[in-house]
């Protein structure tokens, strides 16, 4: 099976692991909390990414409860943090294009500059093709040098077709006529790429806008997933980064990419903290295959484990 | 909910310019909240950790009793350290038997291809004759990007596919610049994680072969704490010659920056503000200091200006400043240039005492009162904005009722703009445009 990569999961969590994390848990291995505990703790949410707000509310929440009932032991203080950190993550799970049955589904992925789109389409692809859908892709980057090319290599790789126009053309054009062209085509799922925009760039988040509305006029409904990558060696910037896409588009979910590397990808709880939305799929890797639905419990287990 | 650096350091200052003498609980109250902010900036937790204590030092005790008011003190300590930190801008190492060879390197997504190019049109204005390489053979198309880049400025692209292994590539292009007289090869590797034993063993080599004069690491903007391990492991790999930070004109602070630079001792060059090939600034350590300080920083806007302009358009209307026969249509173009660098809030954040007051303000108001004066004018016969003194009392009404504007609305405009004129005869060349659009409220 191709998607029993949890595994690379759990290889790029052990590292993160080994590090900060790491040190968390052996700061709750057994004895009692004493007020460095709190204090080493903080310094290293805030390591990890998680940023200064999120730790704080964290923190003072365990704080309460730990005093609340009485807990003496850090073992125990540990628990009750992964649980508030998995609620945290978990408070707007939904899955992945519920609610089955449409003959085509849309799924727009955007994001800033460089942040993985287009090897995380890829990587949707290959999911979708592992549960038996029709894959169509839409070359939606008509900016960047190559991107086109870049997509058109993917495509061929995984034996899906893809749709595209010239360098420079409109990209909501582009996602118009692969719309037209997945339903002649019978393919039950179209991805489309977006280009690489910073979330400051007022003009090209009002395009994302314009594309976003050209699906959703072409086929009702469409996008059914708006999906923003967000790189996992992101820091604070990408609470920003979610907050204005969203503004723009509604974003429905985020891909975690380049979890792979020692970045902790923190961020993300800030993100649902604040913004509620869920986090889908994790990346970690170059390849397709390296792509896992987002699992709260063992996300957040395996930063602690 | 996380107000950006600026914001929040305006803040602090705000309260500490209220009492008179900084106590050092004052100190450490206000650097707590420093430690914060820097921190939402994304600078690595040790690195805050170094400033603060530093920062602290100096601040507590006679230094600070000795400055204008100790809020300024305390800014100015914040600043200096910032700029220490940050150290000093260094020019790329072009000495010696040319080719000169520059590797670029870093993590995926960091804007490597980009910069590559930016780096060449560069190198090429100031005389160099570049040679682009293609060395990442790794992402799909990595090579045609770059391949376009190159014929979109016209700066030839070593590339020999995706079968041939890197370090044989650069060697080839070394040689290729060698016999055909170029004097700088710009490399341009693959993304790779710091921490990808045999992608990493691939830059050693390519190091080993083609012995670069300098080895950039090019780094994200928006990198959180993960910043310093990347540079240090990227730097115990490769020892490391200089960093260029991308992706700034976004709105993270440059923590990474910092970070990097506190840890590793890399110098920073230059900074990515922008897609476009030209959108490569030379680092300067007070300007990215006084942004993330919030301090605003005229010089950047008044240098995106000057991009901005046409620089035919620019000579004319320098000649025109000078003989002061500059008018109102003149004023509405350059209104217009204004607009081409971007939403008026933005450019606010960047000037002194504008970024406190922006978030009270509506955002649109001053696109407002822009859109207010560009009415007035547009409603002006072109005798009229070519000679404003002929404006009479019917001639204002007409502009007014023709704008929506009211009549003391265009007269308070006229006057305005007869005190610039008055200060333009007084100016020798036309640099001023700061002071001049703040005549206007803008």
């Amino acid at each position: 099976m191709i998607f029993q990569r949890t595994n690379r999961l759990q290889d790029s969590l052990t590292r993160t692991r080994q590090s900060f994390f790491g040190r968390i848990a052996g700061l709750f291995s057994g004895g009692d909390i004493t007020e460095e505990t709190w204090e080493a703790l903080e310094a290293l949410l805030i390591a990890a990414d998680v940023g200064v707000a999120t730790t704080i509310e964290l923190v003072d929440a365990l704080r309460e409860q730990v005093a609340r009932e009485h807990i003496r032991h850090a073992d125990e203080a540990q628990d009750l943090l992964k649980q508030q950190m998995v609620a945290l993550l978990q408070a707007k799970t939904r899955r992945y294009l519920e609610g089955d049955g449409r003959p085509l589904s849309v799924v727009l992925v955007v994001g800033v500059n460089g942040s993985g789109k287009t090897t995380s389409i890829a990587k949707l692809a290959r999911y979708h093709q592992s549960r038996g859908d029709k894959v169509l892709l839409a070359a939606g980057d008509t900016f960047r040098a190559a991107a086109i090319d870049q997509l058109a290599v993917w495509a061929k790789r995984l034996g899906v077709e893809l749709v595209a126009h010239q360098q420079g053309s409109d990209p909501g054009a582009v996602l118009y006529d692969a719309i037209d062209a997945a339903q002649a085509r019978g393919a039950n799922v179209l991805i489309a790429d977006t280009a690489g925009r910073l979330h400051t760039k007022h003009n090209l988040m009002q395009e994302l806008k314009k594309i976003h509305h050209v699906a959703a006029r072409r086929l009702p409904g469409a996008p059914h997933e708006t999906i923003l990558v967000l790189d996992a060696t992101t820091g604070q910037n990408g609470l920003a980064q979610a907050r204005t896409f969203s503004e723009a588009v509604p974003v429905t979910g985020l891909f975690l990419a380049k979890l792979d590397g020692t970045a902790k990808g923190g961020i993300v709880f800030a993100v649902a903290r604040e913004l509620g939305i869920p986090i889908l799929f994790v990346g970690t890797g170059e390849h397709a295959e390296d792509i896992a639905e987002f699992d709260a419990v063992q996300f957040v287990d395996g930063l602690f484990r | 909910m996380f107000e950006n650096l600026s914001t929040r350091l305006q803040d602090i200052f705000n309260r500490l310019s209220g009492k008179g003498r900084l106590s050092e609980a004052d100190v450490d109250a206000a650097l707590r909240e420093v430690r914060l902010a820097l921190l939402e900036a994304d600078v690595n937790f040790r690195v805050v950790k170094d400033l603060i204590a530093r920062v602290r030092e100096r601040a507590v005790g006679a230094e600070v009793m000795k400055s204008l008011t100790p809020a300024q003190m305390v800014i100015k300590i914040v600043h200096e350290e910032l700029i220490a930190t940050l150290g000093e801008p260094r020019k790329l190492n072009l000495s010696g038997t040319p080719p000169h060879v520059i590797m670029l390197a870093g993590l995926q997504g960091s804007g490597k291809t980009t910069t590559a190019a930016k780096l060449a049109l560069k190198l090429r204005q100031s005389g160099q004759r570049p040679l682009l390489v293609a060395a990442d053979t790794r992402r799909p198309a990595a090579i045609t990007q770059l391949e376009v880049l190159g014929r979109q400025l016209d700066i030839p692209v070593h590339s020999e596919g995706d079968k041939v292994p890197p370090p044989r590539i650069c060697a080839n292009a070394v040689d290729r610049a060698r016999k055909g007289a170029y004097s700088v090869v710009i490399l341009d590797t693959g993304g790779r994680l710091h921490i990808d034993d045999e992608m990493m063993r691939e830059l050693e080599d390519i190091v080993r072969r083609v012995s670069p004069s300098e080895v950039l690491l090019v780094a994200d903007a928006m990198t959180g704490q993960d910043a310093v391990r990347v540079a240090e492991e990227f730097n115990r790999r490769v020892p490391l010659t200089g960093l260029i930070l991308t992706k700034v004109d976004g709105d993270a602070r440059g923590g990474a920056a910092l970070s990097i630079r506190a840890v590793t001792s890399v110098p920073i060059m230059y900074l990515g503000v922008g897609e476009k090939t030209d959108a490569l600034e030379p680092f300067q350590p007070e300007r990215l200091a006084s942004r993330i300080l919030g301090m605003g920083d005229v010089l950047t806007l008044i240098e995106r200006a000057e991009a901005a302009f046409d620089q035919e358009q620019a000579r004319k209307m320098e000649q025109k400043l000078r003989t002061a026969t500059f008018d109102l249509e003149d004023f509405l173009e350059q209104m217009q240039q204004l607009k081409k660098m971007g939403p008026l809030h933005q450019l606010l954040e960047m000037m002194p005492g504008f970024s406190g007051i922006k978030s009270q303000l509506p955002e649109d108001l001053t696109e407002k009162q822009m859109k207010r004066v560009e009415a007035i004018i547009r409603s002006m016969t072109p005798e009229e904005r070519r000679d404003p003194r002929i404006i009479n009392g019917s001639r204002k009404r007409r502009i007014a009722r023709g704008s929506g504007a009211t009549v003391s609305e265009v007269n308070q405009l006229l006057n305005q703009f007869r005190q610039m004129q008055q200060l333009m005869k007084q100016m020798s060349a036309g640099r001023g445009i700061g002071g001049f659009f703040g005549r206007f409220g803008l």
